[in-house]
């Protein structure tokens, strides 16, 4: 029982690393209609950006406060993704205005390659290290309702907690402020939003800036986790099925969606991994969101897709 | 100047609708057959074999599957890796385990295995469309991934998870010498490209343009959608199939799974995209651009930046090469969708009216 | 201009469309003879397209059946429609973009050609003949519509009231028994019009073919219809010869305002 508890833990704590990376995806759908294949693109370069600001600051200035560094480098990685966002809308999205979904998915993946190599030129590929204080060791914890206690790790509690605050966040902005509806009548149809007066491309530029920050939440804290390395890129790939099952346009969807599949993959892998030779994470999340687009494609908690004639 | 059609009239419908209306067209391809078949393996050095010629050829037929899903029928998959997968381990088991199979029938059984695999990963196909029906074909190519990885009945239970073939016959010549697997490789493209030419061009064609275009108007005309996709992906996914089979055995001569990874689903996604989305042709050039690039870069950049003085190393290639794929993805998509074919139709469009301007 | 108008072939019998709320159509019943031209005319928003998306198996009706040549649906298959002879031209031009106008045609003969893949792979013997065979006959449509300079352009690029005509050819490729037109002279000018008209006509009179129109040009309804529906609201308040219906009070209040 301990044992499936913990597994079931590890699978919300991974669930909600995924989930981190999926509001990126939310994010820019909800607002522009597109989809953001880039987005792992986008959590690598951030995270190569802070980190070797990180490294960086203290032989540039000699500032070797940790905290100050580190904060520094998260400014700087900032203004980096902001710059990241201006150029992306200045010289792909503006010119693919009302084009097809396909086109545009497509033009994200070319965004992709181009960050992926663009990153890794200018702050290198090797593996860089994130070091913002998280607690390394797991705590054993509930160990008087169970002998020897569970095993808990630290770090993933502190992930889970900033990304459930950064989705609070957005939330509210989504809902309650003016900024939010205009992004939602966006993503709803280019072209009426433009000809009522939204201005495209500075909504554009504010949506994939937001989008680039949360990248960057997310590299940071992966980065922590694993190392600053070029398969933060392919994040994006196993972070896609989490937004099927939670829907396109919903935050706490993406929430919903990564601890499924967090936990869903965990699960799956320990308990049915062994009877079909393992290694069942590779597909689990996958088919599971190919189910859902066969039964329900708008997700848990997304909006109905209405084809027009 | 040279390339009017003056005089060319047509009398019946044949003469319009072959392939090649145009006689100047015409000459050009058998000149560029005979140079293709006949002279370029007495001119070609062994490394423009092995690293250009035969992987252009195989990525060429791969490249023209997928543009007939993606291009012609307007079904976007990222799993064109899984098809070639089936396609090479379908036809190692059938030449692996049956004795004395003959090599021609067990690449087109491993082809035959891929259309299976790729009906059945089209279902999805007759529900969601987009970024969704994406999401569906990535499904097939984890899947896949992990079937030859993991289920070692497909590797014939091989402690290493990799396998090989060797001596291949084919009509009792041995495919050992370069020249001999370049011009196998080129017979069947030349086969295969004929035939899909005559589908895109025939009604099945017609159908798929129509489900790419507008596919509630195709219903309402009396095209059944579920028969137009999934016999686009089943034609398709043989195409590649066999082309994935030809990777294996021609190529590689020993492989592992991560030979057929989403990587290459998505190099063969940018073939067509560059190369220009239901267009025949476009399939080769895609190939064409996509093969000869990174080792374009690899000459070039370095003697560049010797010129300028200052040494790049291999990684910084790579770097680049990613930039660039990216950066001409993005630009084919904002200045020309329809990729490179369209630019040389437009080309030739100017050559009818040369030495005038229009 | 005498002609024989036969048998009631098409019957549509209380047929009601909601969407969510709304309302489309409301309890709609009318029938149409064979080799009648029939308009059906309304306001924007009455429901006529509706009701030709309901005949076509687009959409499907919560109440009602229809009765085509003597078989009776409660919804349309639009495949099945097709092949029972019913063909229809669309409001917004559903025409496949990337195509010729001589495929695009070429696509309504779909439905008669037989010869399957690998024969086409092939394109020798019959495939070849068949395709030649549909060939003559896409050609003759493209005679009759006159728009033969265009047939191997991309229907994108060509002129809107041209491409109406390609909608219309690749309706008439089908070799329909019942021909539903939606709004098929919108955007167009006086000569177009006429053209268009004149088209209609013919269609008509040479080979027979029932024609159900939504049309807002009340000259040209007065002028080519055998009989009219009048709907307003999803309702039907007119029903008979266009002489009938001119002179309908209902109709008159609301809906007829200026002849053309």
């Amino acid at each position: 029982m301990a044992f499936f508890l913990e597994t079931l833990l590890g699978g919300l704590m991974a669930g909600m690393l995924y989930s981190l990376v999926a509001l990126g995806f939310v994010l820019i759908y909800k607002a522009s209609g597109v989809f953001n294949f880039a987005q792992g693109a986008m959590v690598l370069f951030a995270a190569l950006a802070m980190a070797r600001f990180a490294e960086w600051l203290p032989q540039l200035t000699g500032l070797t406060q940790p905290v100050l560094v580190n904060l520094i480098a998260f400014v700087l990685a900032g203004g980096v993704m902001f710059m990241v966002a201006w150029l992306i809308e200045r010289l792909v999205l503006r010119r693919l205005v009302n084009q097809e979904g396909t086109t545009l998915l497509m033009a994200t993946l070319g965004i992709a390659y181009f960050l992926e190599g663009l990153g890794q030129t200018i702050f290198g590929n090797d593996i860089y290290k994130i070091d913002i204080g998280m607690p390394k060791d797991p705590v054993m914890a509930f160990d008087h309702v169970f002998p020897g206690g569970l095993l808990i790790n630290q770090e993933d509690l502190i992930a889970a907690l900033i990304a459930a605050l950064l989705v609070a966040l957005l939330s509210l902005f989504f809902q309650k402020t003016a900024t939010g509806r205009a992004l939602r009548a966006v993503a709803d149809d280019h072209q009426a939003a433009q000809s009522i007066g939204i201005p495209l491309n500075r909504i554009w530029v504010i949506v994939w800036c937001v989008a680039g920050v949360v990248a960057l939440v997310a590299g940071m804290i992966w980065g922590s986790k694993l190392g600053v390395q070029f398969s933060l890129a392919t994040i994006a790939l196993r972070a896609l099925p989490v937004v099927i099952l939670g829907g396109l346009t919903s935050v706490p969807g993406a929430i919903i969606g990564g601890l499924i599949i967090g936990v869903g993959e965990k699960l799956s892998e320990v308990f049915l991994g062994p009877y079909v030779g393992g290694g069942i994470e590779i597909w689990f999340a996958y088919v599971l969101a190919l189910l859902f687009l066969l039964v329900r494609p708008q997700g848990l908690f997304g909006e109905k897709i209405i084809d027009r004639v | 100047m040279f390339y009017r059609e003056n005089g060319q009239f047509k009398t019946s419908y044949p003469q319009d609708q072959q392939i090649f209306p145009i006689a100047q067209d015409r000459v050009f391809v058998v000149l560029l057959l005979l140079v293709a078949f006949a002279a370029v393996p007495f001119f070609a050095s062994d490394y423009m074999f092995r690293a250009i010629l035969i992987p252009f050829v195989i990525m060429a037929m791969a490249a023209l599957g997928v543009n007939i899903l993606v291009g012609y029928c307007g079904q976007i998959s990222l799993g064109s890796g899984a098809f070639m997968a089936v396609g090479a381990y379908g036809a190692y088991n059938f030449f692996a385990r049956v004795p004395e199979m003959p090599l021609l029938p067990a690449l087109l059984l491993g082809g035959l295995c891929a259309t299976a695999f790729g009906v059945l990963f089209g279902l999805p196909s007759l529900r969601v469309r987009g970024l969704y029906l994406a999401v569906a074909t990535l499904a097939a190519q984890f899947f896949a991934d992990w079937m030859f990885l993991r289920v070692k009945w497909f590797t014939l239970d091989t402690p290493s998870g990799s396998v090989s073939v060797s001596n291949l016959q084919v009509f009792g010549m041995s495919l050992d010498s370069d020249v001999s697997k370049y011009l196998f490789c080129l017979t069947l493209l030349v086969v295969i490209a004929l035939l899909a030419k005559n589908l895109v061009r025939g009604a099945i064609g017609r159908e798929w343009m129509a489900i790419r275009d507008m596919d509630v108007a195709a219903a309402v005309i009396g095209i059944r959608p579920m028969y137009a996709k999934l016999s686009a992906f089943a034609v398709s996914s043989f195409i590649i199939g066999v082309a994935g089979s030809l990777w294996a055995f021609i190529y590689l001569g020993s492989w592992e799974p991560s030979a057929f990874s989403v990587d290459q689903s998505f190099r063969l996604l940018f073939m067509v995209i560059i190369g220009g989305m239901g267009s025949i042709m476009g399939g080769f050039l895609g190939a064409a651009f996509i093969v000869i690039l990174p080792i374009f870069l690899n000459q070039f950049l370095p003697m560049v930046a010797g010129l300028a003085g200052f040494e790049i190393s291999t990684t910084v290639v790579s770097h680049a090469e990613l930039m660039i794929f990216g950066a001409m993805i993005v630009w084919f998509l904002i200045v020309e969708p329809h990729g490179l074919a369209k630019l040389w139709s437009i080309g030739k469009q100017k050559m009818r009216v040369w030495p005038f301007p229009y | 201009m005498s002609k024989a108008i036969g048998d009631v072939i098409l019957d549509v019998h209380n047929i009601s469309l909601n969407f969510g709320g709304v309302k489309a159509l409301s309890d709609i019943s009318f029938n149409v003879r064979e080799h009648e031209i029939r308009a059906i005319i309304g306001p924007n928003g009455a429901g006529k397209s509706s009701m030709l998306n309901c005949i076509n198996g687009v959409y499907t009706p919560q109440q009602g059946n229809i009765t085509f040549r003597g078989q009776t649906f409660s919804h349309m298959d639009s495949h099945q429609v097709a092949v029972m002879g019913v063909a229809r031209t669309f409001q917004n031009l559903a025409l496949f973009k990337g195509m010729s106008v001589l495929d695009n045609i070429m696509t309504g003969r779909n439905l008669r050609m037989k010869s399957n893949l690998l024969l086409q792979a092939l394109r020798w013997g019959p495939a070849e003949r068949e395709e030649i065979e549909h060939r003559l006959r896409v050609e003759e449509i493209i005679d009759f519509l006159e728009i033969q300079p265009y047939r191997k352009t991309p229907v994108g690029q060509l002129p809107y009231g041209l491409q109406k005509r390609v909608d219309l050819g690749r309706a008439l490729a089908l070799e329909p028994q019942l021909l539903l037109l939606d709004e098929p002279m919108a955007g167009m000018n006086v000569e177009e019009k006429q053209d268009m008209c004149r088209f209609i006509l013919d269609v008509n009179d040479e080979f027979g073919t029932t024609v159900v129109l939504i049309e807002h040009d009340m000259g040209v309804v007065m002028d080519i219809s055998d009989r009219v529906v009048v709907l307003d609201y999803g309702k039907k308040i007119g029903d008979g010869t266009p002489d009938e219906v001119r002179n309908n009070p209902e109709v008159i209040s609301a809906y007829l305002g200026t002849g053309h």
